[in-house]
């Protein structure tokens, strides 16, 4: 997790595009200025960044989906449930599906998961748009690099 | 069986809590029923479920923004709703 890019998974394990799933990895850090202020004393994962790692887990999910062609962006997230502290050192195992592929619109169901406990899930929408610049294209395809995204086997599908 | 307009404004309702009897068929729904993008995606969202279709909102937005369309010919309700029931029509071709 680098937390500091707001960059939050590790890694993705298996995602299946016309099945509509993903599942990725995530390892919260033992050390970041965040746990400083949140709280001293007792440093606690901050709930809208298990929200985010949804969010992006759900968003990898989606840029399979279209191929690359589209980027999705958070639009709305309903029906939070933030179930468990989760504390430094922390490792996530993070789902989503999709729940509806609209038009310029995606409705998807995520949920994290850390030693067998459910930690948070929620609804979350996204409005899916071509990439506004061909260099932020590039820098997924980057970024899905590092994380183990299937990204020839995705081309050759 | 409730007609396309009444699932439709039933849904309108039930999402952005607008008085159901406030909504009528030659309402926009933007200009009259002040509803927003965001809002809109949770209709769409209802709506394609409902009918089982995807309203080509892409599509719609393309034509108004080139000028080839008015929002009144997809935003005002029973011009949504003829729109719904070509696209329900096409599916079942």
């Amino acid at each position: 997790m680098r937390i500091e890019y707001f960059q939050l998974i590790d890694r993705i394990v298996d995602i299946d595009v016309s099945g509509g799933t993903i599942r990725t990895e995530a390892a919260v850090p033992q050390e970041s200025t965040i746990f400083e202020g949140h709280f001293p004393g007792h440093p606690l994962m901050p709930g809208v960044l298990l929200i985010e790692s949804m969010a992006q887990t759900a968003g990898w999910l989606i840029i399979g989906v279209n191929k690359f062609a589209k980027m999705p962006f958070l639009a709305a997230v309903k029906d939070a449930k933030l179930r468990t502290f989760v504390v430094p050192g922390t490792v996530l195992n993070l789902n989503a599906k999709l729940l509806h592929e609209g038009s310029g619109y995606a409705v998807t169901k995520a949920a994290a998961v850390a030693n067998g406990k459910a930690v948070c899930d929620a609804e979350i929408t996204f409005r899916v748009l071509a990439f506004p610049e061909p260099s932020m294209r590039k820098a997924m395809e980057e970024w899905a690099t590092r994380l183990a995204f299937p990204v020839q086997a995705l081309a050759d599908g | 069986m409730s007609s396309t307009f009444d699932t439709v404004a039933n849904i309108i309702a039930e999402t952005c809590d607008i008085p159901r009897d406030s909504i009528k068929p030659e309402s926009h729904a933007i200009e009259d029923l002040g509803i927003d993008s965001l809002d809109f995606l949770d209709i769409a969202f209802a709506i394609d479920k409902a009918f089982g279709i995807k309203l080509p909102l892409e599509q719609w937005t393309q034509e108004v923004n080139d000028g080839k369309a008015t929002t009144e010919q997809y935003f005002v309700l029973q011009n949504l709703c003829t729109r719904i029931d070509g696209l329900v029509a096409a599916k079942g071709a």
